[in-house]
């Protein structure tokens, strides 16, 4: 009889293992219940971390950039819908999936706060088997497209030290950005019609210190008249981006770069 | 008498002063704005001069056809021969805009101030403040600004290279949050023809570093600049 029980949270914990706070709420009923010191629940409640471990050669972290914040509101549109408030909730709903997916998600921000560019590329470079994403609200382009970013070309340069300067490290990772990209950009415009079918080329400022495989999500646009049209899209939006880091995972195999964390 | 006319002084400073900083403020207004007027005619005396030969200039503002592109528009305009003047001429033009306003590239309130060209090629374009606080601010919204600008120069004036955007005089980090502005953009994709000075050519062969493109010019400030930074997409 107590068995059945407690099988039954745990099932409930493992499905809830993705939203975090849920999920500790499982696992202190199951605490509560019983008294042994290790709490069944427990496993599921970790388990990203646990798969994460055995893959620790590879890709297992993601981290997150809602962009803007702070005094820097981003696109304004004209209801008054901020970029940046908007992005940061989006940041909730792809963490959520990545988390599902198996992943550990970093955030660049959690609150209304504005990093600079080289912050938020420092959490990136900090991590090893990580992968960047920047989300962006665009003020242009049709409504209800998403566009993925690739930074352009840079110059790869290594010093004489071994070094690779801090305001071009991403230059040793564009060929795999580019593949991240075209991964993420071909799981959005299944559901985004109208969308490009592979990534896109522009020199996003905040890419060029990133030292990660590492792409910029721009969705269209800020000119809705509800920000609730933006917020529909969220799901999607953040479904892609879960499978298209899914993807790319086998084909994540960071050659040992120089000056970068191995 | 002595005190009476004392007195009168001082009514006379009482109702005289009130009007005297008025226009004295008035003054300092009247000032400012004609500097301000001065600079813009100093930034934009290079229109058209009639005189000039007309050519068929390339103008390219957004797509009505593909969102989030750039179409060109062939315009017949009498263009100087000086690299600087055409530059100026063709880049005025591009902000005059479209007869459809809302294929826009550049904000209708920027202003080009100024544009120099250096010897490797390196055109160096000064917009004012709106250019940076007008545009749309998003990737795909400044990225059309300025490939807009790259491509125009590209398509008209072939001694300008590669392109820096300064704004109000400085170096920005970005334009409007998003596209990098530290570097410069290539504007040029063919092969760089051989320098017509031969000691800038030597220079940049023993800075450009091993692992770099043969192609890749000079860099305005080596030490620092990154380099090549974006490459106007081919969209056509």
């Amino acid at each position: 009889m107590l068995l059945d029980v407690r099988n039954v949270i745990r099932m409930r914990t493992i499905f809830l293992a993705g939203a975090g706070s849920l999920a500790l709420v499982g696992a202190a009923m199951v605490h509560s219940a019983q008294s042994p010191t290790q709490a069944p629940g427990a496993p599921a409640v970790t388990s990203p971390q646990v798969g994460t471990q055995a893959q620790r050669s590879g890709l297992n972290i993601v981290v997150l950039d809602p962009a803007h914040g702070g005094t820097d509101p981003g696109a304004r549109g004209t209801g008054g819908i901020r970029e940046s408030e908007i992005v940061l909730d989006l940041a909730t709903q792809v963490r959520r999936a990545l988390e599902l997916a198996g992943f550990q998600v970093v955030l660049t921000r959690q609150g209304n706060e504005n990093p600079s560019f080289d912050d938020r590329s420092a959490v990136a470079n900090a991590q090893r088997g990580a992968v960047f994403v920047t989300l962006h609200i665009s003020s242009t382009g049709l409504p209800g497209t998403v566009r993925v970013y690739v930074n352009s070309d840079l110059a790869a340069v290594t010093e004489a030290n071994g070094l690779i300067p801090w305001d071009r490290a991403q230059a040793p990772f564009l060929g795999l950005s580019k593949k991240f990209g075209d991964l993420v950009q071909g799981m959005l415009v299944q559901r985004f019609k109208s969308s490009p079918d592979t990534a896109l080329t522009a020199g996003v400022r905040q890419l060029r210190t990133t030292a990660a495989p590492a792409i910029a999500v721009e969705i269209s646009s800020i000119v809705v008249e509800d920000r609730a049209e933006l917020d529909r899209m969220a799901p999607g939006v953040a479904d892609a981006i879960a499978r298209g880091a899914a993807a790319f995972k086998p084909s994540y195999v960071v050659a040992n770069v120089p000056g970068t964390l191995p | 008498m002595v005190i009476a006319g004392l007195i009168f002084v001082v009514l006379g400073a009482a109702i005289y002063f009130p009007i005297l900083r008025r226009r004295v403020k008035r003054a300092a207004r009247l000032q400012q704005q004609s500097e301000e007027q001065a600079r813009r005619e100093l930034a934009q005396p290079i229109t058209v001069n009639p005189g000039d030969p007309r050519v068929k200039t390339k103008l390219y503002w957004a797509s009505d056809a593909m969102d989030s592109t750039l179409a060109p528009v062939t315009v017949e305009l009498p263009l100087a021969n000086d690299p600087v003047v055409r530059s100026k001429q063709v880049l005025n033009t591009l902000l005059a805009g479209p007869v459809d306003a809302e294929l826009r590239t550049l904000p209708p309130d920027a202003v080009l101030l100024a544009f120099y060209l250096l010897p490797d090629g390196t055109g160096i374009a000064d917009f004012s403040e709106a250019l940076a606080t007008s545009v749309p601010s998003g990737i795909a919204s400044e990225q059309m600004a300025v490939d807009s600008i790259a491509r125009t120069l590209e398509a008209n004036v072939p001694q300008v290279r590669r392109l820096k955007i300064l704004i109000h005089g400085q170096e920005v980090e970005t334009l409007a949050g998003h596209l990098d502005l530290t570097g410069a953009f290539v504007v040029a994709t063919e092969p760089v023809a051989v320098p017509a000075n031969p000691a800038v050519a030597a220079a940049s062969a023993d800075k450009a570093p091993a692992s770099a493109p043969a192609a890749t010019p000079a860099t305005l400030t080596p030490e620092k600049a990154p380099g090549k930074l974006a490459q106007p997409e081919r969209k056509q």
